[in-house]
Formats: structure tokens, sequence, C-alpha cells
């Protein structure tokens, strides 16, 4: 059968199926089940009540069972053992994590994924919110911020083609077509530099391809936190004689505190997933390895689930303080 | 910075410069390659795009037509040879200057009358009509060699859209891809709604123990990186038949889509008047009908900003399309898979590259701006409360 046309098959089945589930459930619930007359009639409604939420919730649940909360127990369970010929696995404890923690590659890519974690949230919040603050009272701001935030639609795959055009280098004798030797080069650079083989500072080119994306992101969110500040407050700081720079730092910058830490640690999580600008542009080739890339590597080049999977769990362990502090939030907020 | 008395002209000519060279520096890259999608091969690797907006000066190296068989007899031993220089040169654009030496190629203007010395002379006008005049000696054997420096207008042409989507004989093109990332996109986009809208409506507006728990796990669920779910997936999908497919995709972006689905759209309704919901259920509708009839309605700037979270999200996947769709058969291959590809393969050739880059672009930045309020709005409800 044609994709498409199992596309839109599957579209129909799980349209309809949702849609039948739901509508069917209820009405078992209602007038099979509990019925809502004769004699119990005041019992089945609230027994009925009862079990309606988690009608409306099972596909979740089963969706987030299956698909997100197994898997964290499966990879933990799997990080602890080697799979062996036949479809087995052997229990090897912390064989897994100290391999690797011996690889020169995956330290590597753990001295990358800080510098990207580090580096990058604190590039595109800054650029962010720098955006936000120059756009914020110019009558064109607003193409400007759609122009910043466009990137936001581009995928990481087409954004590591942009910037290989840009990083592109071309022998010393004919035009470079790369927009970055070309300025290199009009600015006095000796010659043509490959820019994604210079160990350790391409790190920062392939970084730079993730701010672009970021940037626009953070720049929307705190645009609407600068927006939200009160007037009085920074009318009183003019009044008081205070010049944009204290206007910005000392009374902006302290009330959107909380957006801007919520800006960064969203960014954070998608720094510490990157994983298709550095399987695009190096492959983590010139010392450019990342967590997520040599995880793919581990996995399915060299079908080593073991360590894959530890290095899965080596993620996952980073991005906890994060969830951790996103629940105690959440749970806060709800109280 | 602000709106304050006596802002200074210098301080918004600042501002305005920044913001540009801001704008500049996140327009360009997108730019290039948009403009490089419209070169020729030979037209990228000449010159960088920034220059192919502006007319490009080039100097043509042309010979006047063969004395020998087109001169003609003027008397007193006089011959001359006439002719447009640039028939069958296929050239448009203007021509600047013209020299007879490669020692100074922009010698005459168009108009002049160059002497070559002992009374040869040669005439070019700016539209190529040429005489050549001199005397038996001169006006035969090799034709006058002229050197033109011209400007030619820009040059953008579609042929490399034409090979990457509608080139049959291309086994590396996009059209297939295409439709192959639309197959995943549509369903993984609209099924991953309609469960998490029920969800949502249960977290928000029902009363049943454990509801708090949940809310706290779908926030935690938000941020597990989807990294952790390919081998045991994988295994899963194995191990119930359903291997790697379309099926298994849908499914894949269904799961990984939900907790933001769900926290979304919770966060959302939870919002929505009280009065509206209770109304309702003193008119003795049920959550059933109250879901159907009033939540949903409202709740759709939410619920259209989930789907372009997702839309955007599944088109530009690659990892979870690599793990779970893509077989050796190649078949299946989506378009990132495609243009990752043809990075390795066709690193050079940037006409492909950007062609097909510029296609998988396309709608996600057609989607991104006629939708971009939702998308907005969304994010913001998302992280700003």
């Amino acid at each position: 059968m044609h994709p498409a046309l199992q596309g839109l098959l599957t579209i129909f089945i799980g349209v309809g199926g949702c849609v039948g589930y739901f509508y069917g459930a209820n009405l078992f619930l209602d007038k099979v089940l509990f019925k809502a007359e004769g004699p119990n009639a005041g019992r089945n409604i609230n027994r009925a009540n009862m079990i309606r939420p988690w009608l409306f919730l099972m596909p979740a649940l089963l969706a987030l069972g299956i698909y997100l909360a197994y898997p964290v127990v499966a990879t933990l369970r799997l990080s602890f053992l080697e799979r062996l010929p036949g479809n087995e696995y052997a229990f090897v404890g912390f064989d897994n994590y100290t391999k690797m923690f011996a690889e020169p590659k995956f330290m590597e890519a753990l001295r990358n994924n800080i510098l990207w974690l580090v580096i990058v949230p604190a590039a595109a919040t800054g650029f962010g919110l720098l955006a936000a603050q120059l756009t914020d009272r110019l009558s064109w701001g607003n193409i400007a911020k759609s122009i910043i935030f466009m990137p936001m639609a581009i995928s990481f795959v087409g954004a590591a083609v942009i910037f290989k055009l840009i990083y592109e280098a071309r022998p010393e004798d004919v035009a470079q077509i790369g927009i970055l030797n070309h300025l290199y080069l009009l600015f006095g650079g000796a010659e043509p530099q490959q820019w994604l083989q210079i160990p350790f500072w391409n790190n920062f080119f392939l970084m730079a391809v993730l701010i672009w994306i970021q940037t626009g992101f953070a720049m929307v969110i705190l645009s609407a936190a600068l927006r939200g500040i009160p007037e009085e407050t920074v009318e009183a700081a003019i009044i008081d004689g205070a010049n944009p720079f204290q206007i910005f730092f000392k009374i902006k910058i302290p009330q959107i505190m909380s957006t801007i830490v919520v800006v960064w640690t969203t960014i954070t999580i998608a720094t510490l997933k990157v994983f298709d600008i550095v399987f695009a542009m190096t492959n983590g080739q010139w010392e450019t390895q990342v967590m997520a890339n040599y995880m793919y590597d581990k996995l399915f080049r060299a079908n080593d689930w073991g360590m894959g999977s530890a290095s899965a769990m080596i993620i996952m362990l980073m991005v906890t303080p994060i969830l951790v502090w996103n629940v105690y939030n959440a749970r806060k907020e709800m109280q | 910075m602000d709106a304050m008395a006596g802002r200074k002209p210098a301080v918004v000519w600042a501002l305005n410069i920044s913001v540009v060279a801001l704008v500049a520096l996140w327009l360009f890259p997108t730019l290039g390659l948009f403009i490089s999608s419209f070169r020729t091969g030979d037209q990228i690797t000449a010159s960088g795009w920034w220059s192919s907006l502006f007319p490009a000066e080039q100097t043509l190296q042309i010979r006047a037509a063969d004395p020998d068989d087109n001169r003609i007899d003027l008397g007193n031993g006089r011959f001359m040879v006439e002719g447009n220089i640039f028939d069958g040169q296929g050239f448009e654009g203007e021509m600047k200057s013209w020299g007879t030496s490669s020692r100074a190629l922009d010698a005459n203007a168009p108009g002049d009358a160059a002497d070559l010395g002992d009374g040869e002379t040669f005439t070019l006008n700016a539209d190529g009509t040429y005489i050549w005049e001199g005397d038996d000696d001169q006006i035969s054997g090799r034709a006058q060699r002229v050197f033109i420096g011209v400007t030619s207008p820009p040059d953008f042409t579609i042929q490399n859209y034409n090979f990457v989507l509608f080139d049959e004989n291309n086994s590396e093109g996009m059209a297939k891809a295409f439709f192959n990332t639309l197959t995943v996109v549509i369903p993984a986009t609209i099924i991953p709604i309609l469960i998490a809208a029920f969800a949502a409506y249960a977290l928000a507006w029902m009363e049943f123990p454990g509801r708090a728990l949940l809310i706290a796990a779908v926030v935690g669920l938000l941020v597990v990186p989807l990294q952790l779910a390919l081998i045991p997936l994988l295994t899963l999908h194995n191990a119930v038949g359903i291997g790697k497919g379309y099926l298994g995709v849908w499914l894949a972006h269904t799961g990984f889509g939900l907790p933001l689905a769900i926290y979304l759209l919770r966060n959302y309704m939870v919002g929505l008047p009280r009065d509206i919901i209770e109304n309702a259920k003193v008119d003795g509708a049920t959550d059933f009908q109250i879901f159907t009839k009033i939540i949903l309605p409202l709740s759709f700037p939410a619920l259209a900003s989930f789907a372009i979270f997702q839309f955007l999200w599944t088109w530009n996947d690659l990892l979870v399309a690599l793990v779970f769709l893509i077989d050796a058969s190649g078949q299946t291959t989506v378009m990132t898979k495609q243009i990752v590809e043809l990075l390795g393969t066709r690193g050079g050739d940037w006409e492909i590259l950007a062609t097909s880059a510029f296609v998988s672009i396309a709608v996600p930045l057609g989607v991104f701006f006629a939708m971009q309020k939702y998308l907005v709005r969304g994010l913001l409800a998302g992280s700003v409360k």
C-alpha cells in the first residue's frame, strides 16, 4: 500500500479510534455499567464519576508509560548488562560505566557537552535579552523579532547545511564562497581556514548554530517578561536619575529573574540533547563529539547496547537536577 | 533606551543600527542558502552568494569574424570587416569598456575607434557592432581579438528545484522524501492532540485522587531525554511485530510529544472561567459533553500552538526517524536524513545541497510565518505564568 494512503488510513483509524474510544467508553460507563436510574442512581452517578477521569486519562497514561517511563527503567537495566550472542544478557555491574570513563572519546564528549552547557544557554539567553530589550520600543521591532525568531522553524539539519555554507573553505587562489573565510581574508587573515577542523575551537562554530536557533525563543519569552514589568518602577528610577544601563541591570533584570531562569533551563535541556547538529556537521570528528552523538555511535554503529545505555543514563543524570527543580516548582505553584 | 523625555537622536540612531546588525546576523545565514539555491553550481563556486545580488563584472574575450571569408574590398587596397561582436555569444549585459591588447583591457570606451597602428583601425559600439579596417595584410589571417569589459545583471535559475524535485532520473531527489516526511508528520501531529486534550481536561477539571501526582509526573517527563527511549522501544517494537516503519514512528512521536501537549493544554484549560463549566454541570451536562461542546472549542488557541510545535518538531526530526523508521531499504527516508546523506556524498555540490535543504525548510517556514501568533502564545503559556 502506498505510504501516503497508509498515512491517511492511520489518521482515520487513529482519530476514529480515539474518538470512538472516548465516546464509547463514556457511553458504556453511563448506560451499561453504572446506569443513572433505578434505586441506585445516586450511588451509580458517583461511581461513574470516580471512574471517568481514568477513562479520559487512560490512552495518555498508556503512551507516557510505555514511551517515556518504561524506557528510563529499561535503559537503566540495560546499562548494567552486557549483550551476549544469541539475545542473552549477562549482568556486569558497573563495568559499562568504568569502561566508558576509560575511553578518551567519552571524556571528550563529556568535556564538550559541559562546554556546550555553559556557553549555549548563556549566549542564547544573553542575545535573546539583548534583542528583546533593543526591539522593545522600536517602530519596526516586530519585524526584527520575527526575523530573529525565524530560525526556530528551521531544522537542526537545515541549519547545519546553512552554517556549512558559511564555514566553507576554498583553496587560497580561488574566490571564497563561505562568508566567514571571505571576511577573514578581507580583514587580514593569511589563508582560508577549515573552521570545523580546528580542534577545540570548532566546538564554538558548532555551538553558534544552536545559539542562532535558540536566541529567538529566549527573545520571545523575555520580551513578554520585559513588557510585564510595572511601568512605575522604571519611571521611579528615571526620576531618581538612573541611567539606561542602571535601569536595565538594576531595575529590569531583577524583576524578570525568574523568567530568565526558566529560559536558561529550557535551553539547557535542549543543549543536553543536541545531536543532529554534530551528527550532520562533523559526526564527532576533530574532537567535537558530544554525549548524544557518542551514544548514537555506541548503540547503532558499535552495537554496544551496554555502553550506549550507560551513556544515555549519563545524559539522564545531567537532566535530573532540572527535572527535580521543575517538579518542585510545579508542585509549589499548585498549592 | 526607554521612552523617556529628551531621547537623544544619537541614541535612537545607535539603537536602530544595533538592531539592524542583529537582524542581519540572524537573517543572512538563511538568505545565503536561499540565494544559493537559485544559482547554478558554476556560479556558486565562482563567487560568493553575496556578490550575486549585484551586477557581475567580467571580461569577455571574443574574436571578430574571420577576415579571409568576410572582408569587403573598399578599393585602394583597403579592406574592412563589419559585424556584431556578440553574434553567437548568447550574451546579456552592458559593455563598459573594451580593448584590443591583453595589456590594456579597458583602453577604449564603447563607440571609440582604436588605432592599431599603420592605418589599421577598429571601432566598436556599445551594441556590439564593429568595423575593422586596414590594408590587405592587416585584414587577413587571424581575426582581431577584442577584450570586452561587461557587467551582467544578477542571474538566477530555478533549474536546481526542477532537478531536486521533479527530475525522475535523479535518485537523490527530494520528492519521495518530501512525501515520506509528510506521511510521518500528519498523523504524528493529530493523534497526540486528541489523546492529550482528554487527559488535560481530566487533569484540569476533574477531581480524583492522585491528580497532583500525575501533573508532577507530566512535568517530570517533559525533560526526559528521548535518547533513553531508543533501544528499549526499538526492542519492544520488534517484539510486538511493528518493527521499523511508519506505525512505529507515529507511535514514538505520539509518546514523546504527549508531555508537552498535556502540559500546555492543561495550563490553558485551567485558566478557562470556572462559571461556564459549573453552569453547564448544573444544567445537567456530562463531563463528556462539557469537554466536546465547551472546552475543546474554547481551547483552540492552545490546541493550535501545540499543533505547530509538534508539526515543527516532527518535520525537523532526524533521530526518531533514523531509529524507528528508516530501514536498510531506504524506501522510507525522510528529508532530514536525505540531506545528511547528501552532505556526505555531495558535500561540494552546493546547488544540490542548498536546494534540498531549502525544500525541507520551506514548509516549516511557511507554517511559522502564518501561525507565528499561536506559536508565541504557546511558548508563553509554557514558560511564563
